[in-house]
C-alpha cells in the first residue's frame, strides 16, 4: 500500500509546486529594504539643478511616493497618466528620482505629459539608484512619515495596483499616526 | 592552414566573449583584475536574471561591474561588496546566496535529495535481493543477511 502512497504524495506535492510556481512572476525580487530607513542621498533637482533634493525632504512627516522613471523606460509612460491624476486628486506627494536619463528629454517629458513630482531627483549615473536596490524602472516606494520604506512595487503603476495595494498601506500609516 | 582556418570562427567568438567584460579601465595588477573578474561571476544581473554582471550588457549591469570597481580601488573586500550588493538587491543577487531562514531549503537540497534517494536505493535493493522488503519478515529470517555479512568480512580481510 504505501509503496503506490508514497511516490503518488511526492508526487502530488512536486505539482502543486509547479501549479504555484506557474504564477509567480520571477522577474519580481522582494527588496530587502522593506521596513529599513530610506537609503541617504543628495542630487541635483531636474527643474532647478542647483538646488538639491535629497532624502531629509522626504521625511515629511506624512507618507509620500518616490517612483523612478526615465523617458527611455516604457512603463513609465503607460504609468504616467496614473501618477498625475494621484496628484491632482492630491491623495499623497510623489517625488520623482529620474534614473539614468538625457535632462532635457527628462524636460520636455514632463512639459508634455504634465508633471505630478512636488521635486524630481536626478540621478545620472545610477550610484544612488543601486542604493535603492533599483533594478528595472518604473518603481514605486512608499515611505512613511519617518522616512522609512513600507511598500515598493515594481512596474507600471495602474488602478487596480493603486487600490489595492498602496491606498490601503497609506490609509494604515495615516491612522496610525493621529 | 586550413586548421587555421577552422580556429578564426573560435577565436572570433571567444573575442566577443572577452568584449563583454568592461576592456576600458582594468586594473593594473593581474592579481586585481582576476578577483574581480572571479567577483563579478558571482553577482547576478537582475535585468536579464540567468546572467551574471560579468556577462549582461544592461546599463544596470555596467553600473554595478562600475561600483565593484570603485569599490576594490577603495580596498573593500569581496564578502563586504558581495553584502553591500545583498542589502540593497536581497539574497537572490548572488548566485551563491548566504545560510538564513529562507535558503536553508535552498542548501540542504542536496544533501536531503541524496538522502531519500539513497534511502529508496536501499529498499529497493533489499526487496529485489530478498524477493520482498526486510521489514514484512522477522529479523533473524532475512536471506540478505548473511550474504551481505560475508561479503563485507571478506572486503575486510581483503585490506589488511
Amino acid at each position: 500500500m504505501w509503496r503506490f502512497l508514497v511516490p503518488a504524495g511526492i508526487l502530488v506535492a512536486l505539482i502543486a509546486f509547479f501549479f504555484v510556481g506557474l504564477f509567480r512572476d520571477p522577474s519580481y525580487v522582494p527588496s530587502p529594504l522593506i521596513n529599513r530607513p530610506a537609503p541617504e542621498f543628495q542630487l541635483p533637482q531636474l527643474q532647478a539643478p542647483s538646488a538639491v533634493l535629497g532624502s531629509a525632504d522626504l521625511r515629511r512627516g506624512e507618507p509620500v511616493l518616490l517612483n523612478v522613471w526615465a523617458t527611455w523606460c516604457v512603463g513609465c509612460r503607460e504609468e504616467h497618466a496614473k501618477l498625475v491624476s494621484i496628484a491632482e486628486q492630491g491623495l499623497i506627494p510623489i517625488y520623482g528620482l529620474n534614473w539614468k536619463d538625457d535632462r532635457d528629454a527628462a524636460l520636455h517629458w514632463l512639459e508634455r505629459l504634465g508633471d505630478p513630482y512636488v521635486a524630481t531627483a536626478v540621478d545620472a549615473d545610477g550610484r544612488v539608484a543601486i542604493d535603492w536596490g533599483v533594478y528595472g524602472a518604473p518603481e514605486t516606494f512608499l515611505l512613511d512619515g519617518d522616512g522609512t520604506v513600507r511598500y515598493k512595487h515594481i512596474g507600471p503603476l495602474d488602478t487596480q495596483t493603486w487600490e489595492r495595494e498602496f491606498m490601503p498601506r497609506i490609509r494604515a500609516l495615516r491612522d496610525g499616526r493621529t | 592552414m586550413r586548421a587555421l582556418w577552422l580556429l578564426l570562427p573560435i577565436l572570433v567568438l571567444l573575442a566577443t566573449e572577452a568584449g563583454a567584460i568592461d576592456a576600458r579601465d582594468p586594473f593594473d595588477d593581474p592579481d586585481k583584475q582576476a578577483r574581480y573578474e572571479r567577483l563579478i561571476r558571482e553577482v547576478r544581473c537582475l535585468v536579464c536574471q540567468n546572467e551574471s554582471i560579468a556577462d549582461s550588457n544592461a546599463p544596470l549591469a555596467a553600473d554595478l561591474r562600475r561600483e565593484i570597481r570603485s569599490q576594490m580601488r577603495d580596498g573593500v573586500s569581496d564578502d563586504e561588496i558581495l553584502d553591500f550588493l545583498i542589502t540593497r538587491y536581497g539574497d537572490f543577487v548572488v548566485y551563491r546566496p548566504p545560510l538564513g531562514p529562507h535558503t536553508i531549503l535552498l542548501w540542504a537540497a542536496p544533501l536531503l535529495l541524496l538522502a531519500i534517494g539513497g534511502f529508496a536505493f536501499v529498499r529497493v535493493i533489499r526487496a529485489r535481493a530478498g524477493g520482498t522488503l526486510d521489514d514484512e519478515l522477522p529479523p533473524d529470517s532475512r536471506p540478505e543477511d548473511g550474504v551481505l555479512g560475508d561479503t563485507q568480512d571478506a572486503k575486510g580481510s581483503g585490506q589488511q
